[in-house]
């Protein structure tokens, strides 16, 4: 009996068993079901990113040329040593090895880490760019130990100024985005956008569409293989409307003689800037690949201000220059004529106060041509004064002195000519008719940006129509070149008398090959029309006392503008050279430009710039102090 | 000693299904370790040696080695105490006996030793009614090696021997209401063990298991790295040596713990359901054995050694899913393992000899 109840008990507690057993299976095999099928895709997902990663293939940038097709900005390839944090376990043993691996300081390593600390885990931190082939060979080793797993080393293409600092504020420079060029650019972080001119302006243009790269990584990071390959699109490539051997001639012949300063030259035709320097520059290579915070420092703390770009942000006194504005002025308005003859007994009595020419004999009866070409300033008080403040300004608007140029660069600073208006809304005050008399000759509130001054000469070339000045000829979108239609030009045109036209080219051009101060920029069957002018740094009463008290240079500017050939300019832009006294020096460099345009138009050889005379060439031409006088020449 | 006859009783079916699961189990070893490499090899030598210790352990007659089973649990006990002493050190626990040749891991082959043991204590014929004392006996018995083992330390292999004695012990008739106050004063006990008597890596394990997202990256790691493993797979799986969790080694120990996940990756729900089929099939096919058996001594010692093999297969793969804290707990007859692959195998050979004796006397 004992016996049959243990086997009974047995077979109940053995199925008791069964049920429990049978039960846990199959909670088992519903669990697997609940995983592979109901939440498969969401799990698939993650075995991915597990394995996965999309690094990006950046592109190159568009490559930029010159008018003539002469290479300006490439790109070459440089190394970048990154951290991939996405299966770092131990990221100070990666930091320590990394810096010891590259010789950077440990400390550097762990801050450019911490900076990017918040950002998904899969994006490299670019430790190193631009590496060594050194630091590249020896991290490279360490990976195929194993040992920095987590370490990539990326070929990246980086921008190459070929010229270095030549043309530097007109191509720009570029640079990682910042938080607001990542919205407005529609770019990640880590992108290389343009920052600072032609670079900056057309950058949609230059940048091209960033490629990508799946590959295979294990639970370390190793790349296992690869996927799929986006291959990058390179950025359009760009003409630029600049021509390269005039923009070197200008920076060599400023070079030469140890100048600072800008120069503009623009086709007047179709406002195609052709030269657009300003000295002293940067060299944007220091850009390409993340500049180092002392460069930054110096460049910004230098007293030069290289970064500026004096051409559109300089703003400085007209001087003599202003003269064509006014004689152009007086022709329209029909205040004089060009045979209209004025007295000049060595200057002039205005409002009770006596008005100084720099002709200290006077220039006796005087008509406008010649008061263009001696630059006389009885001749241009008394026009003046005729024209009122008013009226020049009306026509410094719209040669295109006043305000802004328009150019397709940032940051362009409007150039400023008093008029009673500007006066009353600037410091409330009236406008006083004796002010009137110095603005006529340059002086007083007027202050013009180099780019402005270029724009006026443009428009006095063209009899009337004043130009937007423009950077970009062609670009490629892959079928070729394609011309960039110029849009209409946003000002109201108007047609200069042709008297008018004619007598201020021959006024210009007579001060170039007559006896004016501009002969500097004579060049022999060229007809070279120019205007010489001196933008005073203080009065000259201020520099009397700041002598010997100062390190400030505080010698005059000097001004040049010019138009080539007189009759049917090809050519017209100023010359602006900082500290060199007068618009004399301003003409050499100009002179030395129009050869090499002339030069290349008919296909000569391109001239030389002429050693600078020994045995001091960088000092400054220094003038005596007893020729500086009340007037501007 | 084996009759001619004896071999038309032997259990083909149950054989056939046992190295059906070592086939899969090779087959991933093979896939996750990346071909027939040193791992792999070594499993096909403890599958050799593991089919001839069945053999063994079918031909002695049961009851002999039920009458020699003190012997046994004493020289077992004997390598226990011996691996805390001279018991290479890996992963900051001593299990194995350096044999040169081959690691041993003794406490692998303490379930067959101890569910022998109390088979022969609690199943012999002549025994009046399972008493209080005999149980106070039994759980004694469990404790010595599960405490020796709990010192190499290896908290798995040691929880593998409880099943032994609570389903002996069930099925010699403990009165349910023990088993009642067991699970409420398991459950009541549990916040003091978790507190006091665990060691600070195994509440961590613990913890993270209810939460394994707040350490992804530690202890959370792996059970998470499971769960998208076998999500990952699907209904028919990424394909044979394809699956990526596996190979590019997210999931850690892949051809030993968590095979059972790269099956699930690899090969889909599919392949889970043969594998978890056949494992049921064996079990059930086992526990019939358990039922035919001529005399309490064979059920016993069948349940026995059922009962610890059983526990590890649903643990193991529950924990392969990411539903169970992880344990160093090996899959029965699919994992790499040696010693566990031959102490399973010499098990259902115990199995077989009590199916196989059922006519005898």
């Amino acid at each position: 009996m004992a016996i049959a109840e243990d086997r009974r008990r047995l077979t109940s507690r053995l199925n008791v068993l069964r049920v429990a057993v049978a039960f846990g299976f199959g909670l088992l095999a519903c669990s697997f079901w609940f995983f592979q099928v109901v939440q498969h895709a969401q799990f698939k997902e993650m075995a991915e990113n597990n394995h996965q990663r999309t690094l990006t293939l950046r592109a190159p940038r568009g490559i930029i040329y010159d008018r003539t097709g002469k290479l300006l900005v490439e790109n070459r390839n440089s190394f970048n040593i990154s951290i991939v944090r996405e299966h770092t376990k131990d990221i100070d043993r990666t930091i320590r090895v990394l810096a010891q691996v590259t010789g950077v300081e440990e400390k550097v390593v762990r801050e450019i880490v911490d900076r990017h600390r918040r950002e998904p885990s899969y994006r490299p931190i670019v430790v190193v760019q631009d590496a060594t082939l050194a630091q590249v060979a020896a991290v490279t080793a360490r990976r195929l130990d194993f040992e920095l797993p987590d370490v990539i080393v990326q070929e990246v293409p980086t921008r190459q100024y070929p010229d270095q600092d030549m043309a530097a504020h007109l191509i720009g420079y570029v640079g990682e985005a910042s938080e607001e060029q990542m919205q407005s650019d529609g770019v990640t972080t880590g992108s290389i956008v343009g920052q600072f001119g032609v670079e900056r302006v057309y950058n949609k243009l230059l940048m091209g569409e960033d490629g990508a790269r799946r590959v295979v990584v294990n639970s370390v990071g190793r790349e296992i293989r690869t996927l799929e390959e986006i291959p990058p699109v390179q950025g359009r490539r760009v003409q630029l409307t600049v021509n390269y051997a005039m923009q070197k001639a200008a920076e060599d012949a400023f070079r030469a003689y140890g100048y600072y300063g800008s120069a503009v030259v623009l086709e007047p035709k179709t406002g195609d800037v052709l030269v657009l320097t300003s000295l002293p520059a940067f060299d944007p290579n220091d850009f390409a690949t993340g500049i180092d915070r002392v460069t930054w420092q110096q460049l910004n703390t230098d007293k030069l201000r290289p970064l500026q770009n004096r051409a559109i942000q300089g703003r400085y006194q007209p001087g003599s220059t202003f003269k064509v504005v006014v004689a152009t002025a007086a022709l329209e308005e029909g205040v004089i004529t060009p045979e209209r003859q004025i007295y000049c007994p060595g200057g002039g009595t205005f409002y009770g106060r006596f008005f100084k020419c720099h002709l200290v004999g006077g220039h006796g009866n005087i008509d406008l041509r010649h008061a263009i070409e001696k630059s006389c300033n009885t001749y241009f008080y008394t026009v003046g004064n005729m024209l009122g403040v008013d009226r020049m300004y009306k026509w410094s608007e719209r040669l295109g002195l006043a305000l802004k140029s328009g150019v397709d660069l940032p940051n362009e600073v409007e150039s400023i000519v008093p008029s009673t208006e500007w006066k009353l809304k600037r410091t409330g005050e009236r406008w006083y008719p004796g002010e009137t008399i110095s603005v006529a000759i340059g002086q007083g509130q007027l202050s013009v940006t180099p780019m402005s001054m270029a724009v006026m000469m443009a428009t006095v070339a063209n009899g009337g129509q004043r130009m937007v000045p423009r950077l970009v000829k062609a670009y490629d979108e892959g079928h070729g070149w394609q011309p960039v239609q110029h849009p209409p030009s946003p000002f109201a045109p108007f047609v200069m008398k042709p008297e008018t036209v004619s007598a201020v080219r021959d006024g210009l051009w007579l001060a170039v090959n007559g006896a004016g101060t501009a002969g500097r920029g004579r060049i022999v069957g060229r007809d070279v029309a120019g205007k010489t002018g001196t933008a005073q740094v203080i009065s000259n009463q201020g520099k009397e006392r700041a002598r010997g008290n100062t390190d400030r240079n505080l010698n005059d500017h000097g001004w040049f503008v010019f138009m080539a050939p007189k009759d049917n300019p090809e050519v017209a832009g100023v010359v602006f050279v900082e500290h060199a006294e007068h618009g004399y020096f301003g003409a050499t460099v100009a002179k030395h430009i129009l050869e090499t345009y002339f030069a290349q138009r008919d296909g000569l050889p391109l001239p030389v710039i002429a050693p600078p005379p020994a045995p001091a060439p960088a000092a400054p031409v220094r003038v005596a102090a007893a020729t500086v006088t009340g007037g501007t020449h | 000693m084996f009759e001619r006859r004896l071999y038309h009783h032997i259990d083909w079916v149950l054989i056939g299904a046992v190295l059906a699961i070592c086939a899969i189990g090779l087959a991933m070893i093979y896939s996750t370790t990346g071909g027939a490499g040193q791992v792999y090899w070594t499993q096909v030598y403890a599958l050799g040696l593991g089919l001839i210790g069945m053999a063994i352990a079918v031909s002695i007659d049961y009851r002999s080695l039920a009458d020699k089973s003190h012997w046994l649990f004493f020289g077992m006990i004997i390598l226990l105490v011996g691996v805390l002493f001279i018991g290479s050190v890996r992963g900051g626990s001593r299990r194995w006996i350096d044999l040169g040749v081959f690691n041993l891991q003794p406490s692998e082959f303490a379930k067959a030793a101890l569910a022998l043991m109390l088979a022969k204590m609690l199943g012999e014929e002549r025994r009046p009614a399972l008493t209080n004392n005999d149980l106070l006996v039994a759980a004694a018995l469990t404790a010595v090696p599960f405490l020796l083992i709990m010192r190499q330390p290896d908290l798995g292999t040691a929880a593998t021997l409880l099943p032994i004695l609570l389903v002996v012990a069930y099925v010699a008739g403990m009165p349910m209401k023990y088993i009642y106050v067991g699970a409420l004063v398991a459950v009541l006990a549990a916040p003091a063990v978790y507190k006091f008597a665990l060691q600070d890596y195994q509440r961590e394990r613990i913890s993270t298991f209810l939460d394994p997202s707040s350490d992804p990256k530690g202890a959370g790691y792996q059970q998470i790295q499971a769960r998208i493993t076998v999500g990952s797979g699907g209904t028919t799986g990424k394909g044979f040596m394809s699956g990526t969790q596996g190979q590019l080694r997210f999931l850690p120990v892949a051809h030993n713990d968590f095979i059972f996940s790269v099956l699930a990756e690899e090969q889909g729900l599919v392949g889970v359901l043969v594998a978890l089929g056949l494992y049921l099939f064996v079990i059930m096919r086992a526990l019939e054995a358990a039922q035919l058996a001529k005399d309490r001594l064979g059920a016993y010692l069948v349940l026995g050694v059922l009962a610890s093999f059983t526990f590890q297969v649903l643990y193991n793969i529950t924990m392969s899913a990411g539903l169970a804290p992880v344990k160093g707990l090996t899959l029965p007859l699919m994992s790499y393992g040696g010693s566990s692959l031959i102490a399973t195998l010499v098990g259902f050979g115990l199995i077989l000899n009590v199916r196989m004796r059922r006519f005898t006397n």
